[in-house]
Parts: C-alpha cells; structure tokens; sequence
C-alpha cells in the first residue's frame, strides 16, 4: 500500500510542556513516515498527546526536540510567520465544530484561505473555491450563508475549505465528532472519495469504530505509538450510509 | 497579503456588526462634528471681527474723558467733563500725524414723525465723521461746516431710523422730524451698514453737528469724546502718544499727574476682541476635542471586546495561514475604517451644524479647509492609537488555545 513519495516523516518527536513546576510529556518520541495518498486514522484516548501531535503536524505547534519533514521541507524550526505560511499553502485544516465565519456565505467562508495568499487573484480565487464546493456536493448551496446551513452542511464546507488551497495534507480532527451517525457517515463517504481520489488524509479521533474506514491506524497512548498497521480491507462508508434507516 | 484583502475581510467584519459598528462610530462622529462646529464659530468670528476692523477703519483712535480709574473707583466717562472743545480745536491745529478728527457728543432720545416714533441716538458729530468711521451717504447730502458753526436744525438718518419714522417707505429727505423737542429736517440718509460684532445695529442712529447736540439737546460746554484717524495705521502708536502730550499741555498735568482722559484704539480693540474670540475658540475646542478623546476610547473598548468574542475566528484565520501581521492589520483597519468613516461624517455634521448656526442664529461661522484636514488625520491617528492595543492583543493570541475558545 506504501507509495514513494513522502509527505510527512518524523522522526523522534518529543513535546514537552512546563506546566507550573512539573513537565508534562506529551509526546514522549514519536516517529512515522505518511506517503502520498494514505487515509490514516490516528487513535488515542484523552491524554494520548493526539491533539499535541495533530497541533505539531499542523505546523501550528514546535516539538521540543525530534525531526519534522513535510512535503521534504524541515518544519521544526521554522518562525511563526513561515509556520503561517506552510500553513496556508500545504495544509488544510477540519475542524470538529467547522469553525465557519459567522454571517459569511459558503463561498465566502471557502475562499478564505486563498485570501491570505496574495499570488491568486480574485477572479481565480472564486472559480476554485465554486470548484471545492462543488466537489463536496454544496454546488446548490453557493450563496447560503453559515448560520442558515444544517451540521453536516457546514462540515462540508469546511472541508471545502480544506481542499482550496490544493494542501499536500488533509488533516481533520474528530470531524464528526459533532454530527449524528447518519450524517457522519455521509461526511466519511466524502471522505473516502477523496481518498480515492488520490488525497493524502490524517484524521484524529477517539472513536475506534473508525479505523475500519480508513487505509492505516496509528494507535497512541500515553505519548508513545502503541500500534501502526495497515488495513488491508477497507470498509466502504457508503455502504454504511445507505443502509442506515431513513430519518422520519 | 495584500491590503486589499484585508481590507475586504475588514470591511466584511464590521458589515456583520452594523449597529455596534455605528454606535461605536457615534462616539467619534459627535466629537469630529463639535469639534468642526466649534472651530467654524471661532474662525468665523476672527473672520468678522477682522473684516468688520477693516471696515471700520483700523487706524481709529477714541478719547475718552477721565481716566481708566480714579482711586480704584471707575467712573462713567459720560459724567466726567474734562474733555472741552478746546482740546478739540488743540488737536485739530497741532497734531500732525491725525489725519481727521471730530468731537462726539450724543443725546438719546425719541425721534418722532408724525405719528411714528423710535428710541435712538443722537450723535452729535462734525464733518470728518464719515471719513473716520468709513460711512457715506446713500441719499441727500451730509451737513456741511457752516452748518456745525451755526449749529444748524438738520439730521442724518441711519437706515433703521428711517424705516421706523417713515415706515410707508416715502422719502425723508426735506421732511422736518423732532428728537425730542427740537425739530430737525432730514438733509440725508446714511448708507446701510447692518450690525457689527457685538450685534449693535450700526444703522441704529442720527447724525447731527456737535453743536446742534451741545446747544440745542443738552446745553453743555465739554464734549462726551473725541474720535479721530491717524494718517498711518502702522503708526497709531506714535498718534496716540502726540495726542496724549497735547492733552497733557492742555490740561497742566504735572509729570506724574495721572491721565485725565484715556486713549483707545481700533486696534487694541482689536486684538482684544480678537484674543478673546481665540481663548473662547480653544475652550470650546478643548471640551469637543475631549469628546473626540472619550470617542477614540469607545473604538478600543469595543475593538477589546470584538477580539475576545471573535477569538475562534482568530484561531481560525491563523490555521489557515494569517500571520499575526495580518490578523493585526486587520484589526488595525477596522479600528481605522471605524474612527475614518466616523471623521467624514462628523465633519459632514459639523459643516451642517455650521450651516445651520449661520442660517438660523445669523453668527458669522466659517468652516475652514485646516479644521477639515485636521479633524481627519486626528481621526486616523485615533483609530490607529486605539486600534493598535486591541489589533496587537489578536494578532499575539495562540491559534492552538484561540481555535478551541469557547
């Protein structure tokens, strides 16, 4: 299943965090390498350090110590405003709670990212962000605005969003946490088509149900790697998804 | 990041916000708009007074009898009699920087036509009068010398006078009226001048030789002043001191004898008034200018209050690829497009209160361009100051603990 190109390889990560006088280890040297076109679950419990390593591989937080490559350009010891900027062009954020601009239409919300990149103009900008919506299957829903747009909705949006800007990494986190399992399904069925399309997607959850949908899981405990495999059988969340009974 | 972009988010924030937006604005619209209204009266006083100077004659000199104060006590000058003809006839032969000069003397009173009457004055004055305080005659003649030697019965009317005597509009020249007892025929009216600084009616007056008034109205032998002109108005300083040593031989002051009389000129006149009208405008200016300050301060309460209830949105803007610069930018331009839009339409405000002053109260007011341009960058230095505090404190927030806000 492993291809050659590599988006993301750490090596030894390690984030510590002084919390008065005690140091919390949050991440106690982790190392994995994610090729192009991986759909990989990771897992833990609460107090894994899935959130610090999901933070660190979003580029929004440093590693204490270790080795941090993404897309071949070493990130650990970037400043913030290159962090921002790594950020914006090869990463794409989802968010449990969508966070979506309030009063703000789809398309608006879709185009954000590329506003803060100053190379695509306006013009380009709305043609790609009309694209992504319509990818995600909000091709009717163009000019709705946040506030007026049902969960699942806003979750596609968001991912949307997510897609805009063309990022090397997909990273979601607990995506569905805040959707009923009808429409969580429907968002992991967006989610596995993109991965079919070739999309590199990390998504960090809790829930272990979800690893049968996804091409790799890596399991964390307690800052440590407890278990990394393949899944060579991957269950297709449409499935799921049609066979669910209709909502009255 | 272009400006352009976030200028674009900037203006879409603070669209999502409209009524907060504006009431925030509000705080810098009352006090760009007093501000603007405020130096519009002042500068358009100055303006007045100045033209009204000029008017006048700048190189006016006023004597008055008695002194400023006499054993700490101030007496009406009208009462003192220190000031005779013969210092008159004293300066008219010795003085040679004064280019005219004449003894004024007045008496109010009822002036009377048939069956019309109006209180005024009547202000004994010789033929120089008109030179010196710069009227004409619009109609008929003014009196002449033999007329003042001979204290002849004739008048000058002010405009306001004229209406009221003669409000059927016929003409008063030839027509015999009476101030008081003592009938006067009308040989003139005096060209319309309308009201002056103070708001004293300037056509609110008579014009009759001195003599008339001495000997026919009030039966005395010394004159109330003496008005006169200097040749140069760069020199009234010297003018004034020639004319206090004649008055000084005329009067057998002794060397440390205070002056029996004071000298006042167009121009201390002037600049007091002047520099009043200024400690006025900086008052007023100062009280609307703290209302500007209390204005500012309401964008950076509000700006504080925006960037703690749109920390998610911060956090989110920040994972996606803004840097602080642009987050801070961003709160920057808001605080500026608030306090910017505020300026423009409280300088609208103003000029329009300006409008409204001059069209309703009939000040003289004038909004100047300075105050304009003033009050505007004042206004962007506000939104910058008071946006900066707020736009830093966004701009430093962690996106990690900012997009888990609740």
């Amino acid at each position: 299943m492993a291809k050659e190109k590599e988006i993301i390889k750490i090596v030894d990560l390690k984030r510590y965090f002084k919390v008065g006088d005690e140091t919390v280890k949050a991440l106690r040297g982790v190392s994995f390498t994610i090729y192009e076109g991986e759909f990989v679950t990771i897992m833990g419990t609460s107090g894994s350090g899935k959130s610090t390593l999901l933070n660190t591989l979003g580029c929004l937080d440093t590693p204490t110590s270790g080795q941090y490559l993404l897309d071949g350009i070493s990130v650990q010891d970037m400043g913030k405003n290159e962090r921002a900027r790594i950020r914006n062009r090869k990463i794409g954020f989802i968010f449990q709670n969508y966070n979506l601009l309030p009063k703000t239409t789809a398309l608006e919300n879709v185009e954000l990212p590329l506003l803060y990149n100053s190379g695509v103009s306006a013009k380009e900008r709305a043609e790609r962000a009309e694209k992504c919506l319509r990818a995600v299957g909000l091709g009717d829903r163009l000019y709705h605005k946040s506030n007026q747009m049902s969960g699942g909705q806003q979750q596609r949006v968001a991912i949307a969003r997510a897609l805009v800007n063309n990022p090397v990494i997909i990273l979601a986190d607990e995506a569905t946490g805040n959707l009923d399992t009808r429409t969580s399904f429907s968002i992991l069925t967006l989610f596995q088509k993109l991965y079919n399309e070739g999309k590199t997607i990390i998504f960090v959850t809790h829930n272990p149900e979800l690893a049968l949908y996804s091409s790799r899981n890596i399991m964390l405990r307690d800052g440590h790697i407890v278990s990394d495999e393949y899944n060579y059988d991957i269950k297709s969340a449409e499935e799921v998804y049609r066979n669910l009974p209709q909502e009255e | 990041m272009n400006i352009q972009n976030l200028l674009k988010i900037a203006l879409k924030a603070l669209n999502n916000n409209k009524m907060r937006c504006f009431l925030t604005m509000l705080g810098v619209i009352i006090g760009v708009g007093a501000v603007i209204a405020m130096l519009a009266i002042g500068q358009g006083s100055k303006d007045s007074i100045k033209a009204q100077i000029s008017e006048m004659g700048s190189n006016m000199i006023m004597i008055f009898p008695g002194a400023d104060k006499r054993g700490g006590v101030r007496q009406s000058s009208d009462d003192m009699q220190t000031l005779k003809p013969a210092d008159y006839e004293a300066l008219v032969t010795q003085a040679s920087t004064i280019a005219n000069i004449t003894p004024t003397v007045s008496s109010s009173g009822q002036w009377i036509y048939g069956n019309s009457n109006y209180p005024s004055q009547a202000q004994g004055v010789n033929t120089q009068y008109l030179d010196i305080r710069q009227r004409s005659v619009a109609e008929g003649d003014f009196f002449t010398e033999t007329d003042v030697k001979n204290a002849a019965k004739v008048c000058v009317l002010g405009k306001t006078l004229v209406d009221n005597l003669f409000p059927d509009g016929s003409d008063p020249i030839g027509k015999v009226v009476r101030f008081g007892k003592v009938p006067l025929t009308v040989i003139g009216v005096l060209e319309e001048k309308g009201y002056n600084t103070m708001g004293q009616d300037q056509d609110d007056l008579a014009l009759v030789p001195y003599t008339t008034v001495m000997k026919r109205m009030l039966a005395i032998d010394y004159l109330q002043g003496i008005q006169a002109s200097a040749i140069d108005e760069e020199q009234t300083e010297k003018t004034i001191d020639e004319i206090t040593d004649i008055l000084r031989t005329q009067h057998k002051l002794r060397d440390g004898d205070e002056d029996n009389f004071t000298i006042r000129s167009m121009q201390e006149l002037a600049e007091m008034i002047s520099s009043t009208s200024s400690m006025m405008t900086v008052l007023l200016a100062a009280v609307a200018g703290i209302s500007l300050l209390v204005g500012g301060i309401g964008i950076m309460n509000i700006m504080i209050v925006s960037v703690t209830e749109r920390t998610r949105e911060i956090g989110l803007r920040m994972s996606i690829g803004a840097t602080g610069r642009d987050i801070m930018t961003q709160f920057l331009i808001e605080a500026v497009i608030i306090s910017v839009t505020g300026g423009i339409i409280g300088i609208l405000l103003g000029a329009l209160a300006s409008w409204m002053i001059v069209t309703f109260a009939h000040w003289p007011v004038t909004v100047s361009a300075s105050s304009v341009i003033l009050s505007f960058l004042v206004c962007t230095v506000i939104g910058i100051i008071f946006g900066f505090y707020p736009a830093a404190k966004a701009s430093n927030l962690d996106p990690i603990e900012a997009i888990r806000y609740e």
